[in-house]
């Protein structure tokens, strides 16, 4: 079969304004994609994806400009066009999906309004076929109550869902491209199961072409043809999905592939007097209850891994075990004895023995204080360290987590990388001498390189100071790789819950295979063994 | 929609709880003024003994809890009492007033709500060109005169020279179109004073949104600058620029008073500067409870209004 190309674009160039100064954001890129075909960008963040697929629209974001190259849709020049033009095209014949559908359909209109806009201002279709066509398309994306689902407003409307609604909505004027931006990150991966699926179908139904943009290895493997790595504006390298699995050629790629390998020793069996016990405790906001009746325990020196979907209670176990949310029932046992519930009752040193890292590093730094200060209060508040031991002490934990206390020490956190951001995280939690410490999807909003770097420090520190971790987590590739002991969570309850090892390999519950066999895999066939294997149509 | 009622029945109570407060505080407020009514009716020559007969006809001796419930009894009814000064009702007095204060008020909203909303998204639309500079500068200007110079300012201009009126006399056989024609200055001189305001709000409303998701995606659906603006930004900063408006109709309800003074525009406010000049109390009282009324209810309708357009709100899960 002959392919025609779509879109061309050779040596395009970005640049993105800070101040008064323009600084490269892509640094010449070529690219070509067929009709039908789905081109994965896979990078990292900053790498130049969302910008490069927005070009390929022949939009740039506010604050940005298309300063070099080419772009060529199906012969037409996107950068000499007039603004008009482009505008009809855009919508029409190219379409765009946003990562986080929430916060990208407008909270005013119903879902089927918004559907129906690009037809007809498009002038495809009148408002009417549009309607029964927007139907036809929710059904096919498997969408429940296709005939009612679009007129509901989106607040009414899941997050799975919506991104199913979104791709219906940009497959409204049958586009000849699609651009998906990150379509799945935002999901929970039993909900990222549905969406992959959808979006590949559809796309395959309707022979569409696709950039499929994303920082997951595994999601692209299942969606793209081609992959195309990009780092920091820079091609790395291009090669059919199955080649480049199989035989990586550039060495960053070789390590965006390597990134996973990281596992923590396994450790014997815990025993003695749990570090902390939560024992029954059932807790929630209003009338309602967000956990039901909880129990596990945390040892020293181990790490146990809470997993669960957004809304399974991970978050509000952590509330309850530092005070800020009194459970109804229940208690939590700090070395054997009870805590009071609220932190207001606790005493300096109890409140001294738990501590936590949160996942944004950027917005739980006090952006005014030097490093200094945000590690040094801690510290003086808990300890009492004063003067010269102080400032020992500060450098002392710089050095522990790995940033030189000359060069560090009197720096601002907007100074610092995202990684280096949630080192200081860990080295505030640190300050304070606790023997627990929580992890609050402290590595979620990191890169795959930088997480690596951090879990190992996090596993150091742990097997130096006999610290005990509580890993709040969603992504179980992090789980197999830093976890002692993993509790389950659904629905506020706990379902499973057991060593790693034992979990992993054998589960005993449904829901812990679901959400097991929901992780994607480097493997291009992973998806449809899953499909089939699960008895839904690939 | 039984939420809706709910809500604007609980905030109903809330403000008649809100107005008895209010009504307190005016009470007490007048309680507080220096000066003995008796004397100032009759003036310097009256005798002890005509003084004390008035005090006695005025109720003046009772003590002040006594009087105070025997006012929001008779306020309750439509009863506000009588003008010492004229000696006639004051609920008649006051509501020919209130009509041509509320016309004024009409008057006014109906030239500055349209043209500071047009200006307010039209700025945005336009964000940083020439347009949207000299839109603001001419707003502030405008808001930064006191209100009286504005308005001698458009006398100077627009009745020295014959085209409008600078004074306005209604009797009851004034045409509308008549009144319209004679009520310009004053409603164009709350106009620029109120359009700033809200022309600002409006437009920094909507520029708040333009860096939402859902207005890229509308760009990206190749939608025009004006249908993303119209259709995708204003229905979501409604909320803010309802308040905003709701705030400066209160304004042009109760804050004429310089205005109608300049013009010598027949209004409460006019009426409210002669009651305090004859420390007229009972009508001084009146005015300030409508005054507070009108704030009381434009708020309700504001709240409730922003309400019904969020959609959140109003189509629960």
């Amino acid at each position: 079969m002959e392919k025609q190309v779509l879109l061309t674009i050779k040596g395009l160039q970005i640049e993105g304004r800070s101040g008064d100064a323009w600084h490269p954001i892509v640094k010449g890129v070529d690219l070509t994609l067929h009709k039908g075909e789905v081109l994965g960008l896979i990078g990292e963040s900053g790498a130049g994806k969302s910008t490069l697929g927005l070009a390929a629209m022949g939009f740039a974001r506010d604050g940005c400009r298309i300063s070099g190259g080419t772009i060529d849709f199906d012969g037409i020049d996107l950068r000499q066009a007039p603004e008009a033009q482009r505008r009809g095209l855009r919508g029409k014949r190219i379409a765009y999906v946003a990562q986080s559908a929430a916060a990208s359909f407008n909270p005013s209109h119903k879902l089927i309004d918004q559907y129906c806009e690009g037809p007809v201002v498009h002038g495809v279709m009148p408002r009417k076929n549009a309607e029964s066509d927007a139907v036809e398309l929710y059904r096919r994306m498997r969408l429940p109550n296709p005939e009612d689902i679009g007129f509901r407003y989106p607040h009414q409307v899941s997050g799975g869902q919506l991104q199913r609604a979104m791709t219906a909505m940009a497959m409204a004027c049958r586009p000849d491209l699609i651009i998906f931006d990150e379509p799945t990150t935002a999901l929970d991966v039993t909900t990222q199961i549905e969406v992959l699926a959808a979006i590949r179908d559809i796309v395959r139904q309707f022979g569409t072409a696709a950039i499929y943009i994303t920082h997951d290895l595994a999601v692209v493997a299942q969606m793209a043809d081609r992959i195309k790595v990009l780092l920091r504006g820079d091609e790395v390298e291009e090669a059919d999905t199955r080649s480049m699995l199989a035989a990586p050629k550039q060495d960053y790629t070789k390590s965006l592939w390597a990134v996973r390998s990281f596992a923590r020793a396994a450790q014997p069996q815990a025993t003695g007097t749990p570090v902390v016990s939560v024992r029954n405790v059932t807790a929630g906001y209003g009338a309602v209850d967000v956990l039901k009746d909880i129990s596990f325990d945390i040892h020293a020196g181990r790490t146990v891994a809470v997993v669960g979907e957004s809304g399974s209670g991970k978050s509000t176990t952590a509330r309850v075990i530092t005070g800020l949310l009194s459970p109804r029932q229940g208690e939590v046992l700090m070395g054997g004895k009870p805590l009071p519930s609220s932190f207001k009752a606790r005493s300096r040193d109890e409140l001294r023995q738990c501590q936590m890292i949160y996942q944004m590093a950027d917005t739980a730094l006090n952006p005014k204080l030097r490093l200094r200060e945000l590690i040094g209060r801690p510290a003086e508040m808990y300890l009492g360290l004063k003067g010269k031991a102080l400032e020992a002490r500060i450098r002392d934990l710089l050095t522990l987590i790995e940033l030189e206390p000359d060069k560090y020490i009197d720096r601002f956190p907007g100074e610092l990388s995202g990684g280096q951001k949630q080192r200081i995280g860990i080295a505030r939690a640190l300050a304070a001498e606790p023997q627990l410490i929580i992890c609050d999807e402290v590595t979620s909003a990191l890169d795959q390189i930088v997480q690596e770097g951090i879990l190992k420090l996090l596993d150091r520190l742990q097997r130096e100071l006999n610290l005990a971790f509580m890993f709040i987590t969603h992504d179980l590739a992090t789980v197999k790789s830093i976890a002692d002991e993993v509790v389950v969570m659904q629905n506020g309850a706990v379902v499973e819950r057991g060593p790693k090892a034992a979990l992993f390999s054998a589960p005993q519950e449904a829901y812990t295979n679901l959400l097991l066999s929901s992780v994607p895999e480097m493997d291009p066939d992973w998806l449809n063994r899953l499909l089939a294997a699960r008895g839904e149509h690939a | 929609m039984a939420d809706i009622w709910r809500m604007i029945g609980r905030r109903l109570l809330l403000g008649i709880l809100t107005l008895f407060v209010i009504s307190l505080v005016i009470f007490g407020a007048t309680e507080l003024l220096p000066g003995d009514l008796a004397r100032e009716l009759l003036g310097q020559s009256a005798t002890e003994e005509t003084l004390a007969a008035l005090r006695e006809q005025l109720g003046l001796n009772d003590p002040a809890p006594l009087r105070y419930l025997k006012w929001l009894m008779g306020v309750l009814q439509g009863d506000f009492g009588v003008s010492m000064a004229t000696q006639k009702p004051i609920a008649e007095l006051v509501g020919a007033r209130l009509g041509n204060t509320m016309f004024l008020a009409l008057y006014a909203a109906a030239l500055a709500i349209p043209l500071s909303l047009v200006l307010g998204i039209l700025a945005a639309l336009w964000r940083n060109s020439i347009f949207d500079r000299a839109s603001n500068a001419l707003a502030l200007t405008s808001i930064s005169f006191p209100e009286f110079f504005v308005a001698y300012i458009l006398v100077l201009w627009l009745a020295q020279t014959g085209i409008f009126p600078s004074m306005v006399r209604i009797t009851g056989s004034t045409t509308f179109g008549d009144r319209l024609y004679m009520s310009f200055l004053p409603a164009l001189t709350l106009t620029l004073v109120v359009t700033a305001h809200m022309m600002r709000m409006t437009r920094a409303a909507i520029i708040n949104l333009l860096a939402s998701p859902y207005i890229e995606m509308a760009r990206l659906k190749g939608m025009s600058p004006l249908r993303v603006v119209l259709r995708h930004a204003v229905p979501n900063a409604l909320a803010p620029i309802i308040n905003v408006v709701a705030l400066n109709l209160a304004y042009l309800i109760t804050g004429v008073v310089i205005v109608e003074v300049v013009f010598v525009y027949p209004g409460l406010g006019q009426l409210m500067v002669d009651a305090v000049t004859n420390r007229d109390i009972a009508v001084v009282q009146a005015i300030a409870l409508i005054f507070a009324t009108a704030y009381v209810l434009l708020n309700l309708i504001a709240d409730v209004m922003s309400t019904i357009t969020n959609p959140r709100l109003m189509h629960r899960r």
